[in-house]
């Protein structure tokens, strides 16, 4: 069995690649939603020990809002996407405008906020899993998302205990969107089950 | 001045200090368990991720069967007194609703729990468990005094 930190450099390199392209998939589709150019920069790509990761998203008790999804087809697995309430905010005032949802909105997620974050986390989600489809070949599919609006560290909890069924780091891929002013950062972790890291690398030709 | 000591996932501390207060923060659907002694004012925390032990998985820490026997005898070493533990629980929120994930982890590593705690005779003198939110628990050694806060609710103390 493959785990995310047997790792060598070229089979980190080939999903760093499906990361950026997916990021760029993810900046192509916003910037159609809100009618100008969204850039994206660089996204890092890093295997970090699971108990870290509520780290990268600035603490434990952190607000965030966090996107998780099903992944089947020819791999199985989850996707969850994590933004900081901050962030989340800011790309709802590039997609909506006057009509975005203020912060208190989406901390009780109110029909406005979870319907709005549900539709940009179903996006994202999909820029990113298109990626890993074209770059594979393989048939992917994904749940409708569920959206939470809570502490950095509990959003998380979820997706550590299906990694350290059989792992203890999770694989991290960072992304800037910038529009204009704001930057926004999301951090999107694919958690394939067991096995299917293999598929994975199969179907690129890095195994 | 309380001294915060944070127990990290699949973790677990001891303390007869009665400065300290063990913690969690951010708890989703894990599990802290507390166990303490009264009489002797000695308490453990564990943060448990999963029900039961994987075969092959070493960390006894990580899963309710084998981590809450595990924190007794590490609260006994410290001294405690079998007689006088008594445990308090929190944690175990289903934060994704709809979600398929395994099948409300949460719920059954709070049903683990509960199952780990009455094998062993350790009466639960009480709990805060699921839900849809998160948690931050402090645990203050002082008097076993659990303390849990949510985002957007009244702290509970139990």
């Amino acid at each position: 069995m493959v785990l995310f930190e047997d790792l060598n450099e070229m089979q980190l390199d080939a999903l760093k690649e499906i990361g950026n392209i997916g990021a760029g998939n993810a900046a192509t589709a916003l910037s159609k939603m809100v009618g100008k150019r969204v850039n994206m920069e660089v996204p890092l790509v890093r295997v970090i020990p699971l108990k870290e990761v509520p780290e990268w998203l600035g603490g434990p008790e952190k607000e965030v809002l966090g996107v998780y999804l099903s992944v089947f087809g020819a791999l199985t697995g989850h996707i969850l996407f994590v933004m900081t309430i901050d962030d989340a905010l800011k790309i709802m005032r590039i997609l909506l405008g006057d009509m975005a949802p203020s912060r208190d909105q989406i901390l009780e997620m109110d029909e406005l906020a979870s319907s709005a974050m549900g539709e940009i986390g179903n996006i994202l989600s999909s820029s990113y899993l298109a990626a890993l489809a074209d770059f594979t070949g393989l048939h992917l599919n994904h749940s409708v998302p569920s959206i939470a609006v809570d502490m950095a560290g509990a959003i998380v909890d979820i997706v550590l205990i299906e990694i350290s069924q059989h792992s203890d780091y999770a694989l991290l891929i960072e992304t800037v969107f910038v529009e204009e002013e704001d930057r926004i950062t999301g951090y999107f972790m694919l958690i394939p089950d067991t096995g299917s890291l293999e598929i994975i690398l199969q179907a690129l030709g890095v195994v | 001045m309380a001294r915060k000591i944070t127990v990290g996932m699949a973790e677990y501390r001891v303390s007869n200090d009665p400065e300290d207060v063990l913690c969690v923060l951010g708890l989703g659907s894990c599990v802290g368990v507390c166990l303490y002694d009264p009489v002797r004012r000695i308490g453990g925390m564990v943060h448990v991720l999963l029900p039961e032990r994987i075969p092959g998985q070493s960390n006894p820490f990580k899963f309710a069967d084998t981590a809450v026997p595990a924190l007794l005898a590490e609260v006994e070493k410290a001294g405690a007194s079998r007689r006088n533990i008594i445990a308090k629980i929190s944690g175990g929120a289903k934060m994704f609703s709809g979600a398929d994930t395994l099948f409300d982890i949460g719920k059954r590593n709070a049903d683990a729990v509960r199952e780990a705690l009455k094998n062993l005779g350790i009466p639960l003198k009480g709990e805060d468990i699921g839900g849809n939110r998160g948690r931050s628990i402090f645990f203050y050694i002082v008097d076993g005094k659990l303390e849990v806060r949510a985002l957007g609710k009244d702290v509970v103390v139990i």
